[in-house]
């Protein structure tokens, strides 16, 4: 079996990165968090605008997807910050991503006494985190607890003749090999229902596939309900794919789809779900590239592949984000941003093969420590908890 | 009047993806099916490879991408101005 150097976690995951996420329960703790994590090596703090406001289904989203960022292998010790009286309570949080039995701390400011106490209180669970994360060394990990997430933003006509199809090379590799791969975005999954028909694994797959796209379709029907449909506010697609070449939500999606490869889905997953087994699954996040990518991140992916025809330098705390092109152009435009351009197969001085091998070949780099261009430039900004029926 | 790089997906496609810009006028030839451009086409963008009636489906990748607009011509640049998507939408204009 294939393996790679990667930090063992107690519960058999494998991390690719070894970091500390401070994660607020609240908005009303963001600040502290921020300021906890800039005062500690290696810590990542994940800001958001949840924690209270919110309603049964939307609250349980967000719940899952803060615990699903803590229990993300590549956060080697998690620090929750409270306010105190919240919805997301602080002690929850942290008891459902203790369960993977990595080290995970909480307190409320509250309780603390005020923000300037709770800063220095979260700053000496953070150090003492941090020292005991200096220590852990690689170990060699089965490839198979490798999860990849797969996204595409700021999409040209490049990405679904080339960049994609490559990446669906590396994915069949990585699925050979055991792994597991995560496709999302189901507002741009509209029109690939015959391609999913054929590689769903069983009917009940494919049933639920397609009840995700219909559901997804209802709710992009009723919120463009009424708008002129030549207008930016109806378009399914951004105008950076209109001026790409790419004209329709179909179209996008039929190119969309060759990233995750030609292997079986075994299954569906909820936004930030885990999947309780190995193999290709599709994931019911949608809209904007931050929800997406923080559902993948929360769902257990260690690296997210990101390819982008127009170009795009996003990244997320202390998951690395690999940056894919089709588009030869803007490879040499965006040089610093991305960090493989599979443009080569268009201009014929490469082979598929050849650009899917060396796709693979850096996912493992990659996992082994090599830093991505957007990890490098310190860009964070994919991280946004997805409301729920949002498309 | 070049000789532009084209891509067709599938058999089935009636619309071809350039691989380089192209000017009216231009041609282009892959698998056996030979267009001559009647717009500008840029990099990228997609050209019809037969003549399409009104309300019919264009083809790329094998499957539906959207209906045309409009009767479309052999060798016409295809996009928004002349192709539009029912998916997502409340059927057909």
């Amino acid at each position: 079996m294939a393996q790679f150097w990667g930090y063992r976690r107690e519960n058999g995951d494998a991390g690719v990165r070894n970091q500390i996420a401070v994660i607020p329960s609240v908005l009303c703790a963001n600040h502290v968090a921020k300021a906890v994590a800039g005062q500690v090596q290696g810590a990542v703090a994940f800001p958001h605008p949840c924690g209270c406001g919110q309603h049964g289904k939307d609250l349980e989203q967000s719940v899952n997807t803060l615990i699903g960022i803590g229990q993300n292998a590549n956060f080697g010790a998690v620090l929750i910050v409270g306010l105190g009286c919240e919805r997301i309570h602080a002690s929850e949080l942290a008891e459902q991503i203790a369960k993977t039995g990595k080290p995970v701390e909480f307190f409320n400011i509250q309780e603390v006494g005020g923000t300037i106490k709770a800063i220095e209180h979260g700053v000496r669970i953070g150090r003492a985190f941090a020292m005991t994360l200096s220590t852990q060394k690689r170990e060699l990990c089965e490839l198979s607890t490798l999860k990849i997430g797969l996204k595409c933003g700021g999409t040209d006509a490049t990405s679904g003749i080339v960049s994609n199809p490559a990446l669906g090379l590396a994915v069949d590799r990585m699925i050979a090999e055991g792994g597991t791969a995560f496709l999302s975005e189901i507002n741009e999954l509209l029109g690939t229902e015959n391609i999913m028909r054929r590689r769903a694994e069983t009917p009940q797959v494919y049933e639920q596939m397609e009840a995700a796209l219909k559901e997804c379709e209802r709710v992009l029907e009723r919120l463009t309900h009424g708008i002129e449909r030549t207008s930016e506010a109806a378009a399914l697609v951004s105008p950076g794919n209109f001026s790409g070449g790419v004209s329709s939500v179909s179209e996008k999606a039929l190119g969309g789809i060759h990233k995750s490869g030609s292997s079986k889905f075994v299954g569906v997953l909820n936004y930030a779900e885990r999947p309780w087994k190995n193999g290709l699954f599709l994931m019911k996040a949608a809209s904007s590239d931050c929800d997406v990518v923080t559902s993948l991140a929360a769902g257990g992916a260690q690296i997210v592949c990101f390819v982008t025809g127009v170009g795009t330098p996003t990244g997320f705390p202390g998951v690395p984000v690999l940056k894919i092109t089709g588009n030869s152009r803007t490879y040499y435009k965006m040089e610093d941003d991305i960090d493989i351009n599979a443009g080569g197969v268009i201009d014929g001085e490469i082979t598929f093969h050849q650009i899917g091998e060396k796709i693979y070949k850096e996912i493992i780099d990659i996992a082994e420590g090599k830093t991505t261009k957007a990890e490098l430039l310190g860009h964070d900004e994919l991280w946004a908890i997805g409301r729920h029926e949002c498309y | 009047m070049a000789s532009k790089r084209m891509l067709i997906l599938a058999p089935q496609d009636n619309v071809g993806v350039l691989l380089e810009d192209a000017h009216k006028g231009d041609t282009a030839v892959c698998d056996g099916v030979g267009v001559v451009f009647l717009d500008n086409i840029e990099f990228c963008h997609k050209v019809a490879l037969t003549d399409i009636p009104r309300q019919s489906d264009f083809i790329k990748y094998g499957e539906i991408i959207g209906y045309a607009l409009r009767d479309i011509k052999k060798g016409e640049w295809i996009h928004i101005h002349n192709l539009d998507d029912i998916r997502g939408r409340e059927g057909k204009l």
